[in-house]
């Protein structure tokens, strides 16, 4: 269950960055479609990070730590919120372009959370 | 930047803040911003992590992380808070930074025995996508430019 969230966050994350990235190429800022696809992906990473916090309460434990984990939960969540934040008071191409960047970083700790989250559980 | 159906007022003169200093992010400067933060949340969440856990495993390795992530602190205050002073002083911690990926990169591929764990800087960054090593090149020649736009 996790594992496929977290591929499938990884796979909206890069799709949210190539949007991004052609709005950007078109020499357009953010618009409200843009900021549906980031609430979108925000929800999908908030019900990782709940799911997560579940399965530990459970008693199941990550490859590579509880404390790391956890962290880079917290950090995946805030990604995406936080670029969108920035692209509001940049309404230029540079707007965009941080949004699509937020969007990489998410899929690059979405690869990480996939490694640290390990073969605990499927 | 030609617009076509947006009204774009930045990217026009030097914009400044509302108590008038120089705005650093602005175009460029909010995604340069945006990359020093996650670099900033990166380097201290990890080095702050590694030294409270183990640090008498790597100490060398674990203090360089903590020292560059205060750079990278240090910088994305200087970028938000604006002014020609603190883009003087962001100017020169970039050059520092520089400095310092590259000696610590250098470092890592000669003595690689001195690192038995990773710091941010290792292999001039590799593990953070080579992002230390490109950023404050990029990061000067921003605040290079936004200081020529001030003269003019």
């Amino acid at each position: 269950m996790l594992d496929a969230l977290t591929v499938a966050i990884g796979v909206a994350a890069l799709a949210l960055a190539a949007w991004c990235g052609h709005a950007a190429w078109r020499d357009q800022p953010t618009k409200d479609w843009h900021f549906i696809g980031m609430a979108v992906v925000t929800v999908l990473v908030l019900a990782q990070l709940v799911i997560g916090l579940v399965k530990l309460a459970q008693g199941e434990k990550p490859d590579e730590g509880t404390v790391i984990f956890v962290a880079y939960l917290v950090g995946a969540f805030a990604a995406v919120p936080a670029a969108g934040m920035l692209s509001l008071t940049e309404r230029t191409k540079w707007g965009s372009i941080t949004v699509a960047a937020g969007a990489v970083v998410l899929a690059v700790l979405e690869v990480r959370l996939y490694d640290i989250w390990g073969t605990a559980g499927a | 930047m030609p617009d076509s159906d947006t009204t774009n007022a930045t990217g026009a003169a030097t914009p400044a803040t509302a108590d008038g200093r120089k705005r650093l992010v602005s175009g460029p400067g909010l995604l340069l911003v945006w990359l020093y933060g996650v670099m900033v949340v990166g380097a201290v969440s990890r080095s702050a992590f590694q030294i409270s856990t183990e640090f008498d495993r790597a100490p060398l390795a674990y203090a360089l992380s903590a020292v560059a992530a205060l750079a990278y602190a240090f910088i994305t205050y200087s970028l938000v808070r604006g002014g020609e002073t603190a883009r003087k002083a962001a100017l020169i911690c970039c050059a520092a930074e520089l400095a310092g990926v590259l000696a610590v990169g250098t470092w890592t591929l000669v003595r690689p025995e001195s690192f038995p764990d990773t710091t941010v800087w290792s292999q001039f960054g590799m593990g953070y996508l080579f992002i230390p090593v490109i950023l404050p090149i990029t990061g000067m020649l921003w605040l290079r430019k936004r200081g020529e736009a001030a003269t003019r």
